[in-house]
C-alpha cells in the first residue's frame, strides 16, 4: 500500500464521496474562471485550479473502492495532514529560499535577469516573499498547529476531510499567488499581491481553518487551554481580518485578473501597513509563537518558565501590535498624529514581546547542557534570542527620528531578516527535527550531526546576511542625507548603489548558506522516514482521552 | 485533578495544569519587566502631551510643543536654501565666463553638479557622462548643439524633441523606409560618410562607390550636415568627419542610421529643476568637456 491509499484508505466511503464532490465543484469554478477569462491572463489560473481540483479527484476517483477503515478513529490522533504539511513546508522553504538567493544575486548582478519579462526583479521578489513567509511559514504554521492543537487537548482533530481541505486549499491559493507574480499579476500589496480570486478563494480556506481549530478546541479534553493555542488561535483569527479588511476590492469584470482596491489614498497606504505589520505580528509571531510554547518545553523537557509573564506578553502583544502599523508610514501623507501613535505603541510592545523570549530562554534553566549537547533544542534557543533582537529593533526603528535614517534603506530588510531567518525558520526548523522523529515514531532523526551542520549553516548566513544589511543600510541612510558645506547633498542615488555593491555579494552569500542548510534539513528529514527504524522505548504522547457517553 | 509540584531546579511551584507532559511553573512577573514596562508607557505618554497623537472628533490634540510634519518639512526646505544661497545667487545671477573665471565657485559647482548630474543624467549619459549608443558623450569636445553653457542650458531647458513647445527639433529621416533613396544609394553614401573618418577606405575599389555617394550627399544630407559633412550645430546635425559617433561609426550602423532615420530624446528640464540647478549643471557639464580635449 502506498502513501495516498494509506492516507485515503483513512476516510470512509461517504468521506470520499464528499470530498469528491469538493474537487469537482473547485474544479468546475476553475474551468468557469477559465472560460469566462479566456481573453485574459485570468484563463492560466482557471487551468490551474481545474488542474489542481482534478488531480486530487482524480486520486479519490481511483480509490473511491478502497476498504473501509477498520477500528475507532476517533480514538488516534489524526496525522497524516501534518505529515503532507511538513512536507510541503520544507518543500516550499527550498523554493522560496531559492528565489531569494537569486533576487539578492540579481541586485548585485543584474544580468541575472537574463532579458526575461517573467524574471525581472519586481515579478520574482513576491514570489521570494511568498514562497518563504506563506508557502513554508504558512504550511509549518498549519502542520503544527494541527499537531499540538491536537496533543495538548488529547482530542483527534474534529473533521476527517477539513484539515486536507484547510492544508490543500491553501497551497492552491500559495500556488496561484506566486503562478501570478510570474505573468505580471499582482495587486502591487505588499505581502498581499495575490489577486481577487485568490484572496476569494484563501478566505473560504481560513474560515474552515478557523472553524475547524475552535471544533477541536471544544473537543477538549483537559480543563484548560494551553498558551500555544491561545497563539495559535489569534493567529487564525487576526489572519482572516487582516486578510478581508486589506483585500477588499473590486474586480475589472469576473473575466479579468485585475482588481482595484476600494480603499482610497493615504487610507489604503494605511490600511495596508495595518494589515502588513499585523501580518507580521500574527503570522510570524504570534503563530511561531505557538510553535515556541510546545516544541521548546517538550524538547528542555522542562516547565515554562512562568504562567503570569505568558498572560502578560500574550495580552501585550494581541493589544499594542494592533496599533503599530504605521510607523511604516512615518514622514509621508498620512496626519502626524497617526504616525504618533504608531511610534508610542510599538515601543511599548517592547517589553511584552522580551517577556515572551525571556519566558522562553528562562525555561531553558536547568537544561543549559541539552542546549550545548542537542542543535534541535539550540535552534529553538538562538530563536528565542533573534526574537528578542528583532523586535528590539523594531521598536527601535519605529522612533521617528531613528525611521528618518532607516526608512528606504537595506536596514529595513536586515531587520526582517533577523526575524525571519533567525526567528521564524529558526524556531520551524527546531520544531520540526523535534516532530518529525514523533511523528513518524522513528527513534531519532537519521543523522545529529546533520542537524548540527544544519544549525551553523543558518547561523552563519543570517548573522552575514544581517551584518551586511546593517551596513549596507545605515551607509546608505548616511549618504542620502550627507551635505557639503555648501549645503549641496553630497552623494547621488546611484553613488550610494556603488557603495552597496559588496553588501549584496555578502548578502546573496549569506541566503546562499541559509538555503544549502534548509536542504540538508531536508535530505536528514527524508532519511528520518526511510532509514531510521521505528521507535520502540520512545515514551508516547499521552492518548486520545475517551469521548464523553452521549457524544 | 490539579496537582501542584516543586521544581527541583527553581524551587517554584508548578501550576498544577499539564498538557501532554508540558507543565508551568507559577513564577511571579519579575520585578524588572513591569519597571521596564512602566518606563515605556511614561515615554510614550510623554510623547503624547508633546506632540500631536490622539484623535478627538474632527481633530486631534496638538502636543505642547506645537510641532507639525507640514511645517517641520517648509522649515527645512526653507532653511536649506537659506544654506545654498550664497553659492547659487551668484550662480543664477552672474554670467557664466565670471562664474567659469572663479576657481572656488567652479569647486562647489563641481560638487553640487556631480549630484544632480548623478541623479538626473546618469541613467542615459552614465555616471563618468561618456555615454553609450544613442546617447552623446558629454566629456569630450563634440557637441551636437554646441558646447558652451549657454547653448547646454537651452539644450537642458528645452530638451531635443521633448514636450516643451521651444523643443530642439532634430530629425534624421528614414531615407530608406520611407523610399527616399534607393537601396544602391544608401549603400554608396554609407561608403563616403565612412571615408570622411576613415580616409584609407577610398581604394580603386570603392573609389566609385564612393564618388556616388558624394553625389548622393551633396543632394540630401548636405542641407543638414553641410557641404564638407562636419555637421552643423545650431540644427543639432552632428559632424561625420571625426571619431566621435552618438549611434556607431561602422558601416553597418551608418547604413542603419540612413535607413531607418534617428530622432533622440532628450527630456525638457525647465520645469523640473531651479534656475540654479539647471545653470549649475550647465556648468558643470561644460566643465566636463574643458577637462578632456
Amino acid at each position: 500500500m502506498n502513501v495516498t491509499d494509506r492516507m485515503i484508505g483513512q476516510l470512509t466511503s461517504g468521506e470520499r464521496e464528499a470530498a469528491l464532490v469538493i474537487c469537482g465543484v473547485t474544479a468546475l469554478a476553475g474551468a468557469a474562471l477559465g472560460l469566462v477569462g479566456r481573453h485574459d491572463v485570468v484563463a492560466w489560473h482557471g487551468l490551474l485550479i481545474l488542474l489542481f481540483a482534478g488531480g486530487f479527484g482524480f486520486l479519490l476517483m481511483t480509490r473511491i473502492g478502497l476498504p473501509e477503515p477498520t477500528g475507532d478513529r476517533g480514538t488516534s490522533y489524526y496525522d497524516d495532514p501534518i505529515k503532507a504539511g511538513i512536507t510541503l513546508a520544507m518543500a516550499w522553504a527550498v523554493f522560496g529560499m531559492f528565489m531569494g538567493v537569486w533576487v539578492a544575486a540579481q541586485l548585485a548582478w543584474p544580468d541575472l535577469a537574463f532579458d526575461g519579462g517573467w524574471s525581472t526583479f519586481g515579478r520574482l521578489r513576491p514570489t521570494h516573499t511568498t514562497g518563504v513567509i506563506f508557502g513554508f511559514g504558512g504550511n509549518a504554521l498549519i502542520a503544527t498547529s494541527f499537531h499540538v492543537v491536537q496533543r495538548t487537548s488529547r482530542a483527534r482533530l474534529a473533521g476527517q476531510i477539513s484539515p486536507w481541505f484547510v492544508l490543500l486549499g491553501y497551497n492552491l491559493f500559495c500556488l496561484l499567488a506566486v503562478s501570478g507574480y510570474l505573468l505580471g499579476v499582482t495587486q502591487s500589496k505588499e505581502y498581499a499581491e495575490a489577486e481577487w480570486y485568490a484572496d476569494l478563494w484563501l478566505v473560504i480556506v481560513w474560515v474552515t481553518y478557523f472553524i475547524l481549530y475552535l471544533r477541536t478546541l471544544a473537543r477538549r479534553r483537559e480543563p484548560h487551554i494551553y498558551v500555544a493555542n491561545w497563539y495559535f488561535m489569534a493567529f487564525i483569527v487576526v489572519v482572516a481580518i487582516l486578510h478581508i479588511v486589506n483585500n477588499l476590492a473590486l474586480p475589472v469584470s469576473w473575466g479579468h485578473a485585475k482588481s482595484y482596491t476600494i480603499w482610497p489614498g493615504v487610507q489604503d497606504a494605511m490600511v495596508q501597513w495595518w494589515y502588513g505589520h499585523n501580518a507580521v505580528a500574527f503570522f510570524l509571531t504570534a503563530g511561531f509563537l505557538g510553535m515556541l510554547y510546545y516544541y521548546l518545553p517538550v524538547r528542555a523537557e522542562r516547565p515554562i518558565f512562568s504562567y503570569r509573564l505568558s498572560i502578560l506578553s500574550f495580552w501585550g502583544i494581541t493589544f499594542f501590535y494592533m496599533w503599530a502599523g504605521s510607523h511604516h508610514l512615518h514622514y509621508t501623507a498620512l496626519p502626524h498624529w497617526v504616525q504618533t501613535l504608531g511610534m508610542t505603541f510599538s515601543v511599548m510592545l517592547l517589553v511584552p514581546s522580551w517577556a515572551s523570549a525571556g519566558n522562553a530562554l528562562l525555561t531553558l534553566n536547568g537544561a543549559w547542557h541539552r542546549v550545548r549537547d542537542d542543535a534541535t533544542l539550540r535552534f529553538m534557543m538562538a530563536a528565542a534570542v533573534f526574537y528578542g533582537i528583532s523586535t528590539f529593533e523594531g521598536s527601535f526603528l519605529a522612533i521617528r527620528p531613528v525611521n528618518a535614517l532607516s526608512h528606504y534603506t537595506d536596514w529595513t530588510v536586515g531587520h526582517v531578516h533577523a526575524g525571519a531567518l533567525g526567528w521564524v525558520a529558526l524556531i520551524t526548523f527546531g520544531s520540526f527535527y523535534t516532530l518529525v522523529p514523533r511523528l513518524w515514531k522513528r527513534e531519532r532523526m537519521y543523522s545529529a550531526a546533520l542537524v548540527e551542520v544544519h544549525f551553523w549553516l543558518s547561523i552563519a548566513g543570517t548573522l552575514i546576511y544581517v551584518f551586511a544589511m546593517w551596513n549596507s543600510g545605515i551607509i546608505q541612510g548616511l549618504m542620502w542625507r550627507t551635505y557639503t558645506e555648501d549645503g549641496a547633498l553630497a552623494y547621488s542615488f546611484v553613488d550610494s548603489l556603488v557603495a552597496m555593491y559588496p553588501y549584496y555579494i555578502a548578502r546573496a552569500f549569506g541566503g546562499l548558506l541559509f538555503l544549502i542548510g534548509a536542504i540538508v534539513g531536508c535530505y536528514n528529514m527524508w532519511m528520518t522516514v526511510r532509514a531510521v527504524p521505528e521507535a520502540t522505548r520512545r515514551a508516547a504522547d499521552e492518548p486520545v482521552a475517551a469521548a464523553v457517553p452521549g457524544e | 485533578m490539579e496537582v501542584k509540584e516543586r521544581d527541583p531546579v527553581t524551587g517554584r511551584q508548578t501550576t498544577g495544569h499539564e498538557w501532554n507532559g508540558i507543565k508551568e511553573l507559577d513564577t511571579p512577573v519579575p520585578r524588572g519587566v513591569l519597571i521596564f514596562l512602566i518606563v515605556t508607557h511614561i515615554w510614550a505618554i510623554a510623547w503624547w502631551f508633546l506632540v500631536p497623537s490622539w484623535p478627538i472628533g474632527t481633530t486631534y490634540t496638538k502636543g505642547f510643543l506645537g510641532v507639525d510634519q507640514h511645517t517641520t518639512v517648509e522649515q527645512s526646505i526653507v532653511q536649506g536654501q537659506a544654506e545654498r544661497a550664497p553659492w547659487t545667487e551668484r550662480v543664477v545671477a552672474e554670467p557664466y565666463e565670471t562664474i567659469l573665471a572663479d576657481t572656488a565657485l567652479m569647486q562647489t559647482v563641481r560638487s553640487a553638479g556631480g549630484q544632480l548630474f548623478g541623479d538626473n543624467c546618469a541613467a542615459c549619459h552614465g555616471r563618468d557622462a561618456s555615454g553609450r549608443a544613442g546617447y552623446p558623450d558629454l566629456t569630450d569636445d563634440d557637441w551636437l548643439w554646441g558646447g558652451e553653457p549657454e547653448t547646454i542650458e537651452q539644450t537642458l531647458r528645452l530638451g531635443i524633441n521633448a514636450a516643451h513647445p521651444d523643443s530642439r527639433i532634430a530629425q534624421m529621416p528614414a531615407f530608406g523606409r520611407d523610399q527616399m533613396l534607393e537601396r544602391t544609394q544608401i549603400h554608396d553614401v554609407a561608403a563616403f560618410v565612412f571615408s570622411l573618418s576613415n580616409p584609407d577606405y577610398s581604394t580603386e575599389e570603392t573609389v566609385d562607390r564612393i564618388a556616388s555617394g558624394r553625389e548622393v550627399f551633396a543632394a540630401s544630407c548636405a542641407a543638414c550636415h553641410g557641404d564638407a559633412g562636419e555637421g552643423i550645430a545650431d540644427i543639432g546635425a552632428p559632424n561625420l568627419t571625426d571619431d566621435r559617433w552618438v549611434y556607431g561609426g561602422d558601416m553597418e550602423t551608418i547604413i542603419a542610421s540612413v535607413h531607418g532615420g534617428r530622432q533622440g530624446h532628450m527630456p525638457t528640464w525647465d520645469e523640473r529643476m531651479t534656475d540654479a540647478e539647471i545653470r549649475t549643471l550647465s556648468l558643470y557639464v561644460h566643465d566636463l568637456g574643458m577637462r578632456r580635449p
